[in-house]
């Protein structure tokens, strides 16, 4: 796996200074991290196999630039901030693929400007809400237990990847910090219900092609919300992934990557 | 000295395996399952005349706070306590102290103002503004304020306060939170420029600042009491010698649990339970719900990491001995009291406002009675006149208040 390129693209009067990560040929392909931030990882890589691949990261998760979420103070300022970054990236059309909160991101600024989306990819997202089947708060889920949450193998390799207890002292409070920052850097959008308005804006992507990826033992979100996309979306398939929890890319990320990559593809 | 009786107005009567069969003492205990509403009525009103109790017995104040969705000290609104309480007191020199209503929560903070200046004037200028930014469990999991936006929403809602009550002409509040084209407040408090401030904290070091900055009185609210306090009193007082700010021990608040008999083994046997319901039951909460991502701002949640405070002690493994060796709680004849109060708590945290929590976990009303009879009679004659010989003016105090008390005189 080589490296991909870290490429900053300053947004939003220079305030907001998107880095994305950018690999591959072919098509454009931008993907929405979720709440745990994001690191070039297998899936990624695979993808970059078949398209150009943009994976920016969400305002305030960047090393070194956690006050950058200070300004985007609204979910209509982030999807506008996504915007500008598209533009100036020259992502002129591009499918997207968005995970849990970043699936979220993905269909509003797919919302905001449908004729530059391709095809949408959303793995187990959030966005909707359901009294009978409550989206479960990551943030007050004990840190120790949200593996077990995340994962649904929390002793695999995805799990101990993701949320890796380090032994040197400073990288492990670093770790530590930044892992709770980025789920503040999304909870600032989503708190306390996860239902900011979708429901009223996803008819604009309604027709576009979706592939609804979920991982068979998602606890986070449960798996009767693929209904509530479907209701919205009438060309969405859903495809349920064997083994994985709420993060079927990290958990089982080969056969993610080529259902995602056959979709996007087909 | 100023000497507060600080009530939290618990559920009294949990279940003895409560802390085993429910998650949380906070947010989430099932109000069908642990509460009848017409035993609750009773507390409340328990509650109200201890505080009234303490009031005639000596008190300088009386001290109420704002909690939500919990067993461990539930008033919603303190507000409907202290008004009850303004107006009983009204032939007395105790001051109201509201601990008070929350900033974050309230919508449109000029609430707060409104309801401290009706209390103001129905008291007769005895409050004391209490401007609490309200703990995680309350704001960011009951009130569903983000935690990312929690303090600079309490900071804002504060500023508009303080404008409310002192701007002579109606002004707009085009803030980034809360928007109003015309403010224009209704009634204003009786003292001028406004009721004396005081803000509550738990230790964080971004609070000693924002207090220091604006020259209002810092309380801290532990429940570990003045041994595992110094540290962190130190920081504040290193706060207010680093603004140039005199060490007027008035600009300090801090609250101590209390708890008095005629001896040492009566206190034993008359308390230990309740103050073991207090550790083990009331403050039953899962511990990263103190601090839900983003409510602490990055520096200090870095810095947290980097250096984790000592472990913090589960006091569920703690029994009264250790509570009381440790200083969680001062408890015993008055004697006893009396010296732990002067030497851990008032001349070791330098804290001209004290606030001691009278009523304790499970502690019954007969019970709280003696309690504070015996800290009026026997304990506050002693502490009163502390920093009156050193000459220290309590600015965060009613004006008219300022003299102390003379008629200490225990519970009729």
């Amino acid at each position: 796996m080589t490296s991909p390129e870290a490429r900053t693209v300053a947004v939003w009067r220079k305030l907001v200074p998107f880095r994305v990560h950018v690999k591959g040929q072919g098509p454009a392909v931008v993907f929405f991290h979720g709440p745990w931030g994001v690191t070039w990882d297998a899936f990624l890589d695979a993808l970059a196999r078949r398209f150009t691949v943009y994976a920016p990261e969400h305002p305030g998760t960047t090393p070194g630039e956690p006050e950058t979420i200070q300004h985007v103070q609204s979910l209509w300022d982030l999807v506008l901030c996504y915007d500008e970054l598209l533009d100036q990236l020259g992502v002129s059309t591009a499918s997207f693929v968005g995970h849990s909160f970043g699936a979220m991101v993905a269909c509003e600024v797919a919302a905001l400007r449908p004729s530059r989306v391709g095809k949408l990819a959303l793995l187990d997202p959030i966005g909707f809400w359901r009294d009978d089947a409550p989206v479960v708060n990551w943030t007050l889920v004990a840190p120790a237990e949200l593996p077990k949450w995340v994962f649904h193998d929390p002793d695999g390799a995805a799990a101990k990847k993701l949320f890796a207890i380090l032994e040197d002292r400073e990288e492990a409070a670093l770790a530590r910090t930044r892992l709770s920052w980025a789920m503040g850097c999304a909870d600032k959008f989503v708190w306390p219900i996860p239902d900011k308005g979708l429901k009223r804006r996803i008819h604009r992507i309604e027709a576009t092609p979706t592939l609804l990826m979920w991982g068979e033992h998602d606890r986070l979100v449960p798996l009767v919300y693929e209904q509530e996309f479907r209701r919205h979306l009438t060309r969405a398939r859903v495809e349920i992934v064997k083994r994985a929890g709420h993060a079927p890319h990290l958990e089982q990320a080969a056969e993610a990557a080529t259902v995602v990559a056959q979709f996007l593809a087909g | 000295m100023k000497i507060c009786a600080f009530h939290l107005m618990p559920h009294r009567e949990l279940p003895a395996d409560f802390e085993q069969r429910y998650p949380s003492v906070w947010v989430t205990p099932p109000w069908s399952e642990l509460a009848d509403a017409r035993r609750v009525g009773q507390y409340y009103n328990w509650t109200l005349d201890e505080l009234l109790a303490a009031a005639r017995a000596g008190f300088d104040g009386v001290c109420t706070n704002e909690h939500h969705q919990n067993a461990y000290g539930f008033m919603p609104s303190p507000n409907l306590m202290g008004s009850v309480l303004a107006k009983q007191t009204n032939d007395l020199d105790v001051a109201i102290v509201q601990m008070g209503m929350t900033l974050p929560t309230t919508t449109p903070p000029i609430r707060v103002a409104e309801e401290y200046g009706m209390l103001d004037c129905i008291s007769g200028g005895r409050l004391v503004a209490g401007l609490p930014l309200g703990s995680p469990m309350d704001v960011n999991l009951a009130y569903g304020i983000t935690p990312m936006e929690h303090r600079e929403r309490y900071r804002e809602a504060f500023e508009l306060v303080l404008k409310a009550w002192q701007a002579p002409d109606i002004f707009a509040w085009n803030g980034k939170y809360f928007q109003l084209a015309q403010v224009n407040l209704w009634p204003r408090p009786i003292q001028t420029p406004h009721p004396p401030v005081w803000v509550p904290g738990s230790g964080s070091i971004s609070t000693f600042d924002f207090a220091v900055e604006r020259n209002v009185c810092y309380c801290f609210l532990s429940y570990a009491g003045g041994k595992a306090a110094r540290t962190m009193m130190q920081g504040y007082w290193d706060v207010v010698a680093k603004h140039g700010l005199d060490a007027n021990p008035y600009r300090a608040g801090f609250l101590q649990l209390v708890a008095v008999s005629e001896t040492d083994a009566k206190a034993e046997a008359e308390y230990a339970r309740h103050v073991e319901y207090f550790y083990h039951k009331c403050l039953h909460v899962p511990p990263h719900w103190l601090s839900p991502a983003g409510n602490q701002d990055y520096r200090s949640l870095l810095a947290a990491n980097r250096n984790p405070v000592r472990r913090q002690e589960n006091t569920k493994e703690l029994r009264y001995r250790d509570f009381l060796e440790k200083g969680y709680v001062i408890a015993g004849s008055p004697a006893t009291v009396r010296d732990r109060l002067m030497d851990e708590v008032v001349k070791a945290l330098h804290v001209g406002n004290l606030m001691l929590l009278v009523q304790i976990g499970s502690m019954p009303h007969e019970l709280t009675l003696k309690n504070i009879d015996l800290l009026a009679r026997e304990v506050l004659p002693a502490l009163r006149d502390v920093w009156e010989d050193e000459g220290w003016e309590n600015h965060w105090w009613p004006e008219r208040l300022r003299k102390p008390r003379r008629d200490p005189v225990g519970v009729a």
